[in-house]
């Protein structure tokens, strides 16, 4: 089997479209997952009992099953109750709402570690509830979340290849189709398998850069 | 009560395919387990060796591994390795597909369980004058077994729930047995959820485990603590 540099050159253009889909459906994902992740977070630590309880059926039901099979759920239940949405929303809405219950996770130990004494002070001084969570837990919380949550967007890039099942056209599906039409398989896989690298190092180098600075 | 009875007929017709799909869903994870459990000793071992190469060794295949997603090198080794006269079958693929790409993560665990052994432990070793084996069969392990056991649970979960991607390389796994009653019954919404609910069957018992094993380990360690603290 030889590699054909100049069939792999041709075919950057159209994997590289795919790439750009994968990267719009990873950040809009990421950001979902991020703000359900708070909200579930805040919501365990509620004192309404419902609450608590409805929070922790969802981190344990959507930490419990497959994200690919929750994608194939939600593409053809979201239709039945009403909502035809493109696949892409469908991917961003799966992806988030699947990394929402392990940032809720992370948020939730950030959270347990912010000190006691910060709560009680807050209490002392009579701060509402809204207060105390935004000027106080918060900010002292979030800091030491930033590599956790840059190690779960390299993670949620990684899983993206998942989403060619329910037919977006990100990178996998685009090498895919081009394996398909040429039978050529190891030009398109490894120029994916390269670009996905090509993405996810330097990521990884740039929040390991954020943690330093942090530290410092 | 009246059953319709070509509806529990199809009922059962359901359950069937779910069940032997279930069940190889088990066995893929039972020896994929079975390679990420010897190979993160292996690589954490490597990793912590004197040697350089050996270091540099593993070094480069857990980040390699850890950059490449499992879909990717399942398709990889499925697809790209006949090309290079290997064929390996769809079992076989998934579980070494499934078992490296675990096992890459599955060092990093047992390396920072084993180097969270405390330094006086390595000092009293080598002053008593232990051989390596005995040492870390003894002494290195048994200590680093309960920080390494729940994050290995958890490890285990993800695993169970990974397994899923098997099917597309054919294998007839959950995922697959659900794609293929929707081929012949339609019903996609009702059966992907059944599936659903068959993977949350399998996998909550174990998270439930682990996290009840976690609160029993560090419920000891917090009481040390605390007396630690008092005295």
């Amino acid at each position: 089997m030889n590699f054909d540099y100049a069939f792999a050159w041709s075919i950057v253009p159209d994997l590289f479209q795919g790439l750009l889909v994968t990267v719009q459906v990873v950040v809009l994902g990421f950001l979902l997952a991020v703000l359900l992740g708070l909200l579930l977070a805040i919501a365990q630590r509620s004192r309404l009992c419902v609450l608590r309880r409805l929070s922790s059926g969802y981190l344990s039901f959507f930490r419990n099953t497959p994200l690919m099979v929750q994608l194939y759920v939600l593409f053809f239940a979201l239709p039945l109750v009403g909502i035809t949405l493109p696949a892409v929303s469908t991917g961003v809405i799966g992806l988030g709402l699947y990394y929402g219950s392990y940032i809720a996770e992370a948020f939730r130990g950030a959270i347990d570690g912010v000190p006691a004494g910060q709560w009680e002070a807050a209490r002392a001084l009579d701060f509402d509830s809204a207060t105390t969570w935004q000027r106080i837990i918060l900010p002292q919380a979030l800091k030491p979340m930033l590599p956790v949550l840059g190690n779960y967007l390299i993670g949620m890039f990684k899983e993206t290849p998942l989403l060619a099942v329910i037919s977006i056209p990100e990178l996998f599906q685009a090498a895919k189709q081009i394996a398909g039409m040429t039978y050529r398989y190891n030009e398109p896989y490894t120029v994916m398998a390269l670009m996905f690298l090509a993405i996810s190092v330097p990521t990884s180098l740039l929040f390991k850069y954020f943690e330093r600075r942090s530290h410092a | 009560m009246f059953f319709d009875p070509t509806a529990v007929e199809t009922a059962r017709f359901i359950a069937r395919q779910l069940a032997n799909g279930a069940l190889v869903t088990l066995q893929i994870t039972f020896f994929a387990q079975l390679i990420v459990v010897s190979m993160s000793f292996v690589i954490a071992l490597m990793r912590l060796s004197p040697w350089r190469v050996l270091r540099w060794i593993a070094t480069v295949y857990v980040e390699i591994l850890r950059g490449i997603s499992a879909l990717v090198l399942l398709f990889y080794l499925f697809f790209i390795l006949p090309l290079f006269g290997i064929s390996l079958s769809p079992m076989t693929t998934g579980v070494l597909g499934l078992g490296l790409t675990f096992s890459a993560y599955g060092s990093e665990i047992v390396r920072s369980a084993l180097s969270n052994v405390s330094r006086g432990q390595r000092d009293a070793l080598q002053a008593l004058d232990f051989d390596s084996i005995t040492a870390f069969r003894r002494i290195v392990l048994p200590q680093a077994l309960p920080f390494m056991l729940p994050p290995m649970g958890n490890q285990l979960v993800e695993l169970l729930k990974t397994t899923s991607l098997v099917s597309l390389i054919t294998l007839s796994d959950l995922t697959f047995s659900g794609g293929q009653l929707i081929t012949t019954l339609g019903q996609q919404t009702l059966i992907w959820s059944i599936v659903l609910v068959c993977y949350f069957v399998m996998a909550w018992p174990m998270s439930w485990l682990v996290k009840r094993y976690e609160r029993r380990v560090t419920s000891w360690r917090r009481s040390v603590a605390a007396e630690g603290a008092a005295s």
